[in-house]
């Protein structure tokens, strides 16, 4: 039985009014399920960053609604949806967004603690996630004594801490090298095996060949997707796209 | 040519039977270029006329036959190694052309067009990537392979992305006769299919001049994202 861990409905996000109004989504249903990983596809400008954005909660859509784990952020208070957001919602940026000051496994720890867990309990949590994603040796290390793809595996280490099964990536790999970036694609992949369903904002088609799902969007309209995986056997009889 | 070079190379190494050859060669491009049996007999046939490669006697070229390479066949093999491919003049690309003949075909769907494309190129990245994921980590042939036909299309990709943003923005010299929408896909298709040879110079020529329309809808018929 397969369970959809997010779930937007018809959302429609405008912004502005009048003759300034903008339509940054139209329309947008999407069902992510467990385990998978979608990847949302277009250009710069097309909308994929603001349903990002609002898949998260960071923003409200104007009309349409947005469940994760079969919960609806409509009608809640901003201090429900940070709690909910907090605790079921990771999110992973393009510039790790890594706090300097602490090490890795400190921030890995710090949304537990800023949601109540104890200090102990949140540092013990944080490196059971690294260890899982084999991170162990990062865990005392400050972000700048760490490699660009080193702190975006934290950076995921994070937003998994405390069993979220939402992970919501924009551009996760933007600034990483080809190699660089098949490792953190790699460990995606791991936490999707894992049971955590993911949604990644790309403009990049290498990057969102990693995906179960590859959603088009464009004009703020979810225009075309991939259709259902086809396994790797079928390239030898397939013939190439030209 | 690469057949030739690869069982060369495959030779390279020491003496090796018919087989061998054609199992060697699979498993080191991670199984993605499947080579039949006849093939391999052919060209070992070929480079021992030319004098390339020897065999021990004079049998059939079976098996059972042991194939080894020459000095010749030696530096042959040095050469083309170091012998760049005809990447100057590109093949008339058939995608290229399909776009080409879309932009000015009055009444088609650019956009929607440019889309099927792109699905399907990703579609094939996508198989691709699954071969590199389940791969083993020490099996570089395959690792190479598929990496070199993601990046291949990943190219196709950009291109249509590129297209996509260039006929955006692009402000139609004149208004065509209409057509018919769904009959202008099809046509568009034919079209790109029958027409692609004649149709290329012309159209390389005069699409960014004259493009008929810029944008048409992002196509409500497509496919649902559920």
């Amino acid at each position: 039985m397969t369970t959809a861990i997010l779930e937007l409905r018809g959302v429609t996000k405008v912004y502005g009014s009048g003759a300034t109004e903008v339509h940054a989504l139209t329309d947008v249903d999407l069902s992510v399920r467990a385990g998978e990983m979608v990847a949302v596809m277009g250009p710069s400008g097309s909308g994929k960053s603001t349903l990002l954005t609002i898949a998260g909660s960071l923003e409200q859509p104007t009309s349409g609604e947005v469940l994760v784990e079969g919960t609806s952020f409509a009608g809640m208070s901003a201090g429900d949806r940070a709690r909910m957001r907090r605790r079921h919602v990771g999110y992973v940026f393009q510039d790790y967004n890594l706090l300097p000051g602490l090490t890795a496994v400190e921030n890995i720890a710090l949304p537990l603690e800023l949601d109540g867990t104890r200090a102990g309990k949140a540092s013990a949590a944080a490196r059971r996630v690294l260890a899982d994603l084999d991170l162990a040796d990062e865990a005392a290390r400050f972000p700048d004594e760490l490699s660009g793809g080193q702190r975006q595996r934290v950076a995921i280490a994070r937003a998994l801490v405390g069993d979220r099964r939402l992970l919501l990536a924009d551009e996760p790999s933007g600034a990483l090298d080809t190699q660089t970036g098949e490792v953190v694609m790699r460990l995606l992949r791991r936490a999707c095996k894992a049971g955590v369903a993911a949604v990644l904002a790309t403009h990049d088609a290498q990057l969102a060949a990693w995906a179960d799902r590859v959603v088009f969007v464009r004009d703020g309209v979810t225009m075309d997707q991939t259709g259902p995986a086809a396994g790797p056997e079928s390239l030898l009889t397939a013939d190439t796209p030209r | 040519m690469s057949v030739r070079h690869a069982l060369l190379a495959l030779l390279s190494e020491g003496p090796k039977y018919g087989l061998q050859l054609r199992q060697e060669f699979e498993a080191r491009t991670g199984e993605v270029w499947p080579l039949n049996v006849g093939q391999v007999y052919t060209t070992v046939a070929r480079l021992e006329r030319d004098g390339l490669v020897a065999s021990d006697d004079g049998d059939e070229p079976g098996p059972q036959k042991a194939y080894r390479i020459t000095p010749a066949g030696g530096d042959e093999l040095a050469t083309w190694l170091r012998t760049p491919p005809a990447a100057e003049a590109p093949p008339r690309e058939e995608l290229v052309i399909k776009i080409l003949v879309a932009a000015r075909l009055p009444g088609a769907d650019v956009v929607q067009i440019i889309q099927a494309h792109r699905r399907h190129l990703v579609e094939t990245m996508s198989r691709f990537t699954r071969l590199k994921q389940d791969a083993a980590e020490d099996d570089l042939g395959l690792l190479l392979v598929a990496d070199a036909e993601i990046f291949r299309l990943e190219a196709f990709v950009r291109w249509l992305d590129s297209a996509d943003a260039r006929l955006r923005h692009h402000t139609p010299a004149a208004v065509p006769p209409a057509v018919p929408s769904t009959a202008a896909n099809d046509a568009a298709a034919t079209a790109a299919n029958d027409a692609a040879a004649t149709a290329a110079n012309d159209a390389a020529a005069t699409a960014a001049s004259s493009a008929p329309t810029t944008r048409r809808g992002t196509g409500t018929g497509a496919r649902a994202a559920r």
